[in-house]
């Protein structure tokens, strides 16, 4: 037949090709590049020896350099002495971290903590420590699926809220025309906000801007959550690093507390003890009793493991070891305070550089704002000019790392930002 | 301070179970019996029943430690790059055709569990179209008690059994297997264990693995390894990638979620990888770009100690070939003690076959006991064991051998 005269005999190679001509994934989008690494890779291309980098949300130090902590090198060694094993951690991870963790952020005598009502576990940084979170509230949280940010809020959170199934919305936070907070506007989203949803709260150094709540507002806010029975989640990523004190910072965490909110709270380590790539963060709830809390303990659990089955070791141990030894401790708060004064100090000298330029703006917010970053006001296109003609990297949003600001290049920056928007 | 919410929002959430294999280990820490046996938690353990931190991963702290242009700062968010390659590398062999290719990636992970989540993660989104929460997956019976939740929670809703353990026969049910291959809806997922079948420790030979791979290929099944146990199942690590590399050799695109955790000891510092071999550069590209947003919002960017270590260790030959030593220090360990288990049985003239017990390979044997045999090891000799029968052949030493021998024996002989 004619089929069998066109028929030839394939050799192995065609086999293969045929088999394998549709691949699984012609149908995989190429994903969007993330924005901030967009600007480092930018940054690592510019040959302009003045280059300043912006972008980055690690610290540095006066040098540019990134920064070990002497606390932490010193917990390093201690730990290498005990030539510890490596057995799995629990689930929920290493105690003692998951204990100390919740002691720093509540403040070691707090109720909360004596009645045995919160339930703290070790997580893989703060966004992990969110996600797990974000999947809790989506699998046991009987209210609204929404979830509320501040706008704006860090650009992941959107993404790790979603991809664990709730919904995003958003109250006034930050106002462009005082580059400061927007209290009014804030109060009137949240005294909107349907019974039971999430409520999003940063603890302090509100990242992107700068702009945090004064304690007089924070208690307005709390009045208003709790007239709404809104379900706080506090994202405290700069504990110590804010202020330069890690009470201060962790202020409205406890007020809050205090005023009867039994928040989910989510603690990172990243900036404050400089441990970004251990990835050492916990993630606590309060709970309305130590019975409820070992309910909530035994299915976050279950949340955990098919993730990741049980956290890293090595920097919850490093971590531990600085809380709880008394000379490392005292080592690691001043060292927190020393970054949180560069990070100040800088501010000064920025405002104070623009102001020796001519500057005829108001930069006060500069100094006003909080934390790693600042939102300079700046519009897109002042922003592109300052990259493309001084090649100082940024956000398009405007927004700078304070911690790549030194002494070395706060003025050739001052001089910038005046060249573009006088 | 009355607390503002009267009504916890969480009054609802039911107190969820122990995971089994946590559990079995809480109870025999609290077990003070003299001659008590943790035969559960698959980690592990040298002849004194101590864990083994491995020398090479010593050597390679001390230099870690001792380097002091490391710092802490982030890894990329799909790992470190030296590790990631090494990894790959380690899986698919030196001169893989693939790799020269420029068609293989690698997202570093946390542990085999969190590369086989990512894996999960991407497959549900972009696998055979977008949204494949009505794809089926298959899981062996039995398999890895966290395989089912790691799916489930990745979105997957139809998570099914394939033929795999023959009680009867103790062994590989081939048949049953390639039937459900056979049958199984094209484009299902499938994932098969590497090798040292967890919990079985059954293995399919290289004959079976080509019927397995045919039939794949012929239905368009989807590959998706998982390699928990390689060189520490045979002692070779080319001998346990055998049937990763023939199924690469076969032209398949795949996916294998790695694990160091047991070969390097590093259970703890979460030390895995996925290793993603696609058609060509272009594809890989993109799946690595998707890739790279799972991982952004589930943690960020992975830890980088235990990267480090491996990294260090696979890239530099002198510490590649020390750490190949202490794997093959512990494979033999476990396969002197399946030898010497199976003579102890026979000598006892233990009713039954024990040959499985040296045919099986890897951590992990499943004994055959049923779950009434089970409850008698634990609660009458103090042998802790999963109720499935399986048994950590790490937690055997010459000193208990002979009581564990006997336990079984008389397991067998008074209960039915």
């Amino acid at each position: 037949t004619s089929l069998s005269h066109s028929r030839r005999v394939l050799n192995k190679g065609e086999i293969l090709w045929k088999c394998c001509a549709i691949s699984w994934w012609g149908g995989v989008q190429m994903g969007p590049p993330d924005p901030i690494l967009g600007v480092t890779e930018a940054f690592k291309r510019d040959t302009n020896p003045k280059k300043m980098n912006l972008g980055v949300g690690a610290y540095r130090d006066d040098q540019g350099k990134p920064y070990v902590l002497n606390c932490v090198r010193k917990a390093e060694a201690v730990i290498a002495e005990k030539k510890l094993d490596k057995e799995y951690l629990p689930i929920g991870g290493l105690g003692e971290f998951a204990k100390a963790c919740a002691q720093l952020a509540l403040g070691a005598d707090n109720e909360v903590l004596k009645s045995g009502r919160n339930i703290t576990v070790q997580t893989i940084s703060g966004t992990g420590s969110l996600r797990i979170g974000a999947n809790f509230l989506s699998r046991f949280h009987g209210g609204p699926r929404d979830v509320y940010l501040p706008k704006p809020s860090w650009g992941n959170h959107t993404p790790i809220f979603r991809d664990a199934g709730m919904q995003l919305k958003a109250y006034r936070y930050y106002d462009p025309s005082t580059c400061g907070f927007d209290f009014k506007g804030a109060l009137e989203d949240i005294s909107k906000i349907p019974e039971q949803s999430v409520i999003v709260l940063h603890a302090c150094a509100h990242n992107p801007t700068g702009v945090d709540p004064r304690p007089e507002q924070w208690k307005e806010i709390s009045d208003l959550v709790k007239k709404r029975n809104l379900l706080v989640f506090f994202d405290m990523a700069y504990q110590g690093f804010a202020s330069g004190d890690i009470d201060r910072d962790a202020w409205a965490v406890r007020h809050f507390i205090e005023q009867g909110h039994n928040i989910v709270l989510s603690q990172s380590f990243a900036k404050n003890m400089g441990l970004y790539g251990e990835r050492v963060g916990g993630f606590t709830v309060v709970c309305k009793d130590a019975e409820e809390a070992k309910r909530v303990e035994s299915q976050l659990k279950i949340l955990i493991r098919p993730i990741y089955s049980n956290p890293p070791m090595n920097g919850a141990r490093i971590a531990t070891t600085i809380l709880n030894t008394p000379e490392l401790r005292a080592m690691w708060l001043e060292e927190v305070h020393g970054m949180a004064n560069r990070i100040i100090k800088m501010r000064e000298q920025l405002v104070a550089g623009l102001k020796k330029e001519g500057s005829s703006h108001n930069w006060q917010h500069v100094i006003d704002q909080i934390g790693m970053f600042c939102f300079t006001g700046l519009k897109p296109e002042q922003v592109e000019r300052l990259t493309k003609e001084f090649s100082v990297y940024m956000t398009k949003d405007g927004r700078i790392s304070m911690a790549g600001v030194s002494s070395g290049n706060v003025g050739y920056l001052a001089h910038g930002i005046h060249a573009v928007t006088k | 301070m009355i607390p503002c919410i009267a009504m916890s929002i969480f009054s609802e959430v039911p107190q969820a179970p122990p995971v089994a294999v946590f559990k079995l280990t809480a109870d025999f820490r609290e077990d003070s019996h003299p001659q008590k046996v943790n035969l559960g938690v698959g980690a592990y353990r040298t002849d004194d029943s101590q864990p083994w931190v491995l020398p090479v991963v010593k050597k390679v702290e001390r230099l870690i430690v001792e380097d002091s242009s490391l710092n802490h700062e982030y890894l990329p968010i799909l790992g470190l790059p030296e590790f990631r390659s090494a990894a790959s590398k380690v899986a698919l062999g030196e001169d893989s055709a693939a790799i020269k290719d420029n068609r293989v990636g690698g997202v570093q992970a946390l542990g085999g569990t969190g590369a086989l989540r990512i894996g999960a993660e991407f497959l549900r989104r972009w696998y055979n179209g977008v949204n494949n929460t009505a794809t089926p997956v298959y899981v062996s019976a039995p398999t890895w008690e966290n395989h089912n939740a790691v799916f489930a929670d990745a979105g997957f809703k139809d998570i099914r059994p394939y033929h795999y353990w023959d009680a009867a026969k103790r062994g590989l049910d081939l048949s049953g297997f390639l039937d459900d291959l056979e049958k199984a809806p094209e484009h299902s997922i499938f994932v098969l264990h590497a090798c040292a079948h967890n919990p079985t420790g059954t293995d399919p030979s290289q004959d079976e693995w080509k019927k397995i791979a045919e039939i794949m290929k012929r239905r368009n099944l989807f590959v998706f390894f998982d390699s928990a146990y390689q060189g520490f199942a045979s002692g070779s690590l080319e001998k346990d990638a055998w049937a990763i590399r023939f199924f690469v050799s076969e032209g398949f695109e795949l996916l294998v979620a790695q694990s160091f955790s047991k070969n390097f000891g590093l259970y703890n510092e979460r030390v895995g990888n996925l290793t993603v071999v696609a058609r060509d550069n272009e594809n890989l590209t993109r799946i690595l770009s998707q890739m790279e947003k799972i991982v952004r919002t589930t943690w960020s960017n992975p830890p980088s100690q235990g990267a480090r270590i491996v990294g260090k260790t696979l890239n530099c030959p002198e510490l590649f070939a020390e750490w190949k030593d202490n794997v093959k220090t512990m494979a033999d360990r476990v396969l002197l003690m399946r030898d010497q288990l199976k003579a102890k049985l026979q000598a006892l003239g233990t009713p039954g076959t024990w040959d499985h017990i040296t045919q099986q390979i890897g951590m992990f044997s499943f004994t055959g006991l049923n779950p009434k045999q089970v409850e008698f090891m634990i609660k009458e000799k103090h042998v802790y064991l999963m109720a499935s029968g399986r048994i950590n052949m790490c937690g055997l030493t010459t000193k208990n051998i002979d009581y564990v021998a006997q336990s079984i024996h008389e397991a067998v002989t008074k209960v039915q």
